[in-house]
């Protein structure tokens, strides 16, 4: 019997645990998933004093409402995020990026995210999961990962296998940087395009559209014309790729991914700049800046360092 | 062999076998990615054999584009490796409510029924790669008459167990999914399971697989 959990009041949009994903299984057309934000995801774990790569909860805009059942435990959220915490009749005004207590019967209400997609609700324990391919990551598309492979629901519960009596407080500044201008470099496609069509690719802006999710970004904007194909070889993909239908709309694929597609590539997103680009929401507009092999190289270093350093700070 | 490797992106290897489409340049591809996966490279965290190009994918923590690509330069294919080829047969039920697509593709092909039908029944097809969902194999090549674009407009669902065929290509829906090639038929067996970790796909590349048509009566009551 599991005497810790959660009861979840409310599911949210879209609520699912997560990890560092799978590797290795894209031949078989299995995609990495994982924490869309790593770097969010990585702050979390910290807060709470876990491993780098223990499960969390990740949810999308409206996050869960949940109510917890249990001895005490410590929580941190990392995003943007506006969250309440309801101890008996008080109701407090949650804070990112610090660890606080939750006793029996003390809610959590994730109510948004802030002009952002993606938030993380760690805990100081081990939620109690089934793992495929050593990853606990929800992938709702292909039914693979913790919860059957499905999002969060009402009314379910949320098992804790073990509290790990770390209730240290801790705290972190940090304030998520947005960012429009999203660096890429040159796609092995990239001369399918007319010159018009390149131009417009980096010059113009394009608008995040709603039919956005974990497998991929779709975007808005003036049509980017293909003078060769708009069909090439059905080919591997990785995330981060701005493959380019013959409606001219650029889409960017994220986490969850097809591993394979047949569109051509355009672009490739910066590893640099993934976690950003998650957390743009439809409607926002984003703007693409070509970058070579090298400078990208060196941005992954700056951002890296840059997360290293944040996590050494908690 | 490998004409150009290339980088994908900050985190990805491209190595493109060419332009053509046939089986003794996808037996490179799959060669090439058995004995990559061999190696265990350190910070390779995904190698994509497709048709005629493989794509690795690396930890940018670990490893970069010139150190791997040095690696790929130099590695020495196996000698006799040999990809052990497994056969299967799929049955398949083409029922009026499987087989979505038939009308259409009578139209397109401008061929009857009973001859598509017959000419894909006859064929022992090649498994290129498995991919786009989990498990879905891309099987080929279909004769010359039965080759057909995909659909103007991509299904949001196509069901589970379709398949599909598009230019040369056919296909297994491994599970319900958005899809845009014509659907003529379903099959009652499992293609991908992933509670079977270490092979979750039944069709890998290098695999021959021939379909046979079952009876409705049969297909309700089929068991593995």
């Amino acid at each position: 019997m599991n005497k810790n959990y959660f009861e979840i009041i409310r599911a949210g949009i879209n609520s699912t645990f997560q990890d560092l994903g799978r590797s290795n299984l894209y031949h078989i057309g299995v995609p990495f998933s994982g924490a869309m934000d790593n770097r969010n995801f990585l702050l979390a774990n910290k807060l709470v004093g876990n491993d780098h790569n223990d499960p969390v909860i990740e949810f999308a805009y409206q996050g869960p409402h949940l109510k917890y059942h249990g001895d005490k435990i410590n929580i941190a959220i990392t995003g943007d995020v506006s969250f309440k915490i309801k101890k008996g009749d008080n109701l407090i005004d949650g804070e990112c990026y610090q660890s606080f207590i939750l006793e029996n019967n003390d809610e959590l209400d994730i109510l948004s995210t802030n002009k952002s997609v993606y938030g993380y609700i760690a805990i100081s324990g081990t939620f109690d999961l089934q793992f495929q391919w050593s990853s606990c990551s929800t992938n709702t598309k292909a039914k693979i990962g913790s919860n059957n492979g499905e999002k969060l629901s009402v009314n379910q519960k949320i098992n804790i296998k073990e509290i790990n009596n770390n209730f240290m407080n801790r705290k972190l500044n940090y304030i998520n940087k947005k960012i429009e201008n999203i660096r890429v470099i040159k796609g092995t496609n990239f001369n399918y395009f007319s010159e018009e069509g390149k131009k417009i690719f980096f010059k113009n802006e394009f608008k995040v559209s709603k039919l956005s999710d974990r497998m991929g970004m779709r975007l808005e904007g003036k049509k980017i014309e293909n003078i060769v194909d708009t069909n090439i070889r059905s080919e591997g993909l990785i995330k981060g790729v701005i493959q380019v239908p013959a409606d001219g709309n650029p889409i960017i694929m994220l986490s969850d991914h097809g591993t394979i597609g047949g569109y051509p590539k355009i672009g490739v997103v910066v590893s640099a700049d993934y976690d950003r680009l998650v957390q743009l929401t439809p409607g926002s507009t984003i703007k693409f800046q070509e970058v070579d092999l090298n400078s990208a190289e060196t941005l992954f270093k700056l951002y890296d360092l840059e997360t290293q350093n944040l996590i050494s700070q908690i | 062999m490998i004409k150009n490797i290339s980088n994908l992106g900050d985190a990805a290897l491209y190595c493109d076998f060419g332009k053509e489409v046939n089986k003794d340049i996808n037996t490179q591809v799959i060669k090439y990615f058995k004995t990559i996966q061999k190696k265990n490279i350190a910070g390779v965290n995904n190698i994509t054999p497709s048709y005629n190009k493989l794509i690795i994918s690396f930890d940018l923590k670990k490893i970069n584009f010139n150190k791997l690509k040095k690696a790929i330069d130099n590695i020495e294919i196996i000698k006799g490796d040999s990809i052990q080829n497994k056969k299967f047969e799929i049955p398949v039920c083409c029922e009026k409510e499987f087989s979505l697509d038939i009308k259409r593709l009578e139209e397109k092909l401008k061929m009857k029924e009973e001859k598509i039908y017959e000419s894909f029944f006859e064929k022992e097809f090649f498994c290129y790669m498995t991919g786009f969902i989990a498990g879905m194999p891309f099987l080929g090549d279909l004769d010359e008459n039965l080759r057909a674009k995909r659909l103007d407009t991509p299904r949001v669902k196509v069901p589970k167990g379709s398949i599909g065929l598009t230019e040369q290509f056919a296909n297994i829906y491994t599970f319900e999914s958005p899809g845009g090639w014509n659907i003529i038929g379903n099959t009652p067996l499992n293609i991908f399971d992933s509670t079977k970790e270490k092979e979750p796909n039944l069709i890998n590349p290098g695999d021959l697989v021939t379909f046979k048509r079952i009876s409705k009566e049969k297909y309700q009551n089929y068991h593995e």
